[in-house]
């Protein structure tokens, strides 16, 4: 499932731009394609939609409510629109438009927030969008992706195009390597499985699976077989997938460049405490604001590296041997307590 | 003309009839508004908007979009006196299971295009249209009624620079300057002065009438028609509960209902005025 490459070479891209790319694509297929843009046509990528087809491309200037209330009344002349910012400024201000004005009215926008996370490094907090995923899931109609590299955010918005419909579409700045292949398959709504495992699964989006693949590696070194699960569609969850690997591996972990509370994370354990509660756990950021900073550098501060991935892991997968534990001990219990210990200090 | 003007008038009444109606049954909405509002809607309505109730979503159709969604009694008034639906719905506004919804729901009746309540977003949605419209070459008018109340939102600004830049002259705007918001008279709470400067400055075209005088109403539409150089902005003047003495200029009737006997009294004086 992940490109060979990714290992031996990786190749870098950002979703912002596997997205300006889709888009360019799409607009020359189709001509009820639409783009807009708050001043930001360069950042998110849309200017060469805008040199190509000037006549359905829309400068709003900085205004982001206006480019949601827009973008609304030209979805609803039969167009598809891609509005597009930043995400702390769309749906970071406009929140309330995008409700009323797109998702209540039920209009094709694919409100498109870019420079997400703590991945926008330098800019500092008040451009770290680290809230919008819960923004946008809450609202009823709404479709949310969150494309894990450049070439599922190219296909995304071919997917969110022919669904028609209020979405979401989370793209970061930064650089990051390809997970995926050109040929991989994408489904709206279809969990990708990126790593298959059975002793836990790591649940993650976004370009951030990049360390949550070098956990699993890292874990495998270890003795552990461990699942690492694209959700790429944060809304609507594939609840199947979701419950299934927690069935297989019976504990979870997940992993995003977005505040813990109201994000992925969220979504999962609303599924899995009424399905299939298993013990689980949350790498993300934790009620706090980000920092200026290298990328690199904010992620390891917050955990969001394969090392830290990797010791929560370990805790996580240690709860689970105590309990296999119980289930062996009418057999021989310190015969396999001492497996398990042993297994654990030689790995370390 | 004087026969137009006569018969938009009596659709007028007929409308501010029906407001009162609705009201006093729902037990909760807004008064003053839709009742200053007659006169322009039934114009809008009856008159100057080319929509056709036997095929709601006909694409040459003129396209209304309401940005004040409180004053949607009236807007449901024009639109059941219309024939988009039967007039007896009337009384189900608000209620349970009601496609009339306290605050317009796209899809929830026929003729409606947009969802409104939140102020401030109504125009930036009539602008996206006007835009789709102009660039596509076709001849269907773009109106937005709007609230004096609502120039105090930032994101209605944004959408005044827009119709400029874009020139967007298939739009017009009626702005309801009826001078009261729910806390108080506009000019108390966060004085909106002179309307008409601030958007002859931002380079729109304005007409400036008494929005509850028809003769005024018809002729300002009328012009509009001829309008070719950008946006056009018709600021009507409107008496907030026009046509009950109690009500007029009163703000406590912006957000509050009649009871019975106020309903009574209401209807009293606005049959009066009809067959005056």
């Amino acid at each position: 499932m992940i490109r060979k490459s990714f290992f031996s070479s990786p190749e870098f891209d950002s979703t912002r731009r596997g997205f300006g790319k889709g888009l360019l694509r799409l607009g020359s297929l189709f001509n009820d394609v639409w783009v807009l843009t708050a001043d930001l046509g360069g950042s998110t990528c849309v200017n060469n939609f805008k040199d190509s087809f000037p006549d359905r491309f829309v400068q709003v200037g900085v205004a982001e409510q206006n480019l949601v209330c827009v973008a609304s009344g030209i979805a609803s002349m039969n167009k598809v629109v891609f509005a597009s910012s930043f995400a702390m400024f769309s749906p970071g201000r406009n929140w309330e438009q995008i409700r009323t004005t797109i998702a209540y009215n039920d209009q094709p926008v694919i409100v498109v927030g870019s420079h997400t996370g703590l991945g926008v490094g330098e800019d500092g907090a008040t451009h770290q969008a680290l809230e919008d995923v819960a923004l946008m899931r809450v609202i009823p109609n709404m479709v949310v992706v969150v494309p894990c590299d450049a070439l599922q955010a190219e296909k995304a918005v071919f997917s969110l195009y022919k669904r028609r419909g209020p979405s979401y579409l989370r793209l970061n700045r930064q650089k990051s390597p390809l997970i995926t292949t050109a040929s991989s398959s994408f489904k709206l709504g279809s969990a990708q499985v990126l790593v298959d495992g059975k002793d836990l699964v790591i649940f993650g989006c976004g370009p951030i699976l990049v360390e949550a693949i070098k956990a699993s590696v890292i874990l495998k070194n270890k003795g552990f077989s461990v699942a690492v699960v694209n959700i790429h569609t944060i809304k609507p969850l594939d609840e199947e997938s979701v419950v299934k690997f927690a069935n297989k591996c019976g504990c979870f972990l997940v992993v995003e460049d977005h505040q813990i509370s109201g994000g992925l994370g969220s979504a999962i354990s609303e599924v899995l405490i009424r399905s299939k509660p298993v013990k689980g756990d949350f790498v993300g950021i934790n009620d706090e604001f980000g920092e200026s900073g290298d990328f690199n550098d904010l992620f390891w501060k917050h955990g969001l590296n394969s090392e830290r991935i990797v010791t929560k892991a370990l805790k996580l997968l240690r709860n689970k041997k105590n309990v296999k534990r119980v289930v062996k001990k009418s057999f021989s219990k310190k015969k396999v307590v001492k497996k398990s210990a042993k297994r654990f200090v030689k790995h370390k | 003309m004087v026969a137009r003007i006569h018969g938009l008038k009596f659709v007028a009444n007929t409308l501010r009839h029906d407001v009162i109606n609705m009201l006093t049954e729902s037990k909760s909405g807004h008064t003053a508004g839709p009742l200053g509002l007659a006169d322009i809607f039934a114009a809008l309505y009856f008159d100057f908007l080319n929509v056709n109730p036997k095929n709601p979503l006909d694409e040459n159709r003129d396209f209304l979009v309401l940005s004040n969604g409180h004053v949607c009694p009236i807007l449901y008034a024009a639109l059941a006196n219309k024939g988009f639906f039967d007039k007896d719905e009337l009384f189900s506004l608000r209620k349970f299971g009601s496609r009339l919804q306290g605050h317009p729901h796209r899809f929830s009746l026929p003729g409606l295009e947009s969802s409104s309540g939140p102020l401030g977003s109504g125009l930036g949605q009539a602008s996206g249209m006007a835009l789709v419209l102009k660039r596509e070459d076709k001849s269907n008018r773009v109106v937005c009624v709007c609230s004096d109340g609502e120039h105090q939102e930032g994101n209605h600004w944004e959408s005044v620079l827009f119709c400029v830049k874009y020139e967007l002259n298939n739009l017009v705007v009626i702005v309801d300057r009826n001078r009261i918001q729910i806390d108080g008279s506009t000019e108390e709470i966060m004085p909106l002065k002179s309307l008409k400067e601030k958007y002859l400055s931002f380079g729109w075209g304005v007409i400036e009438i008494n929005g509850n005088n028809m003769d005024q109403v018809v002729h300002a539409l009328d012009k509009s028609k001829h309008h070719r150089k950008g946006p056009l902005v018709i600021v009507a003047n409107t008496v907030p509960g026009k046509g009950v003495s109690f009500m007029e200029n009163n703000y406590e009737w912006h957000g509050k209902t009649p009871s019975k006997d106020e309903a009574e009294k209401a209807l009293f004086e606005l049959s009066k005025r009809r067959v005056a």
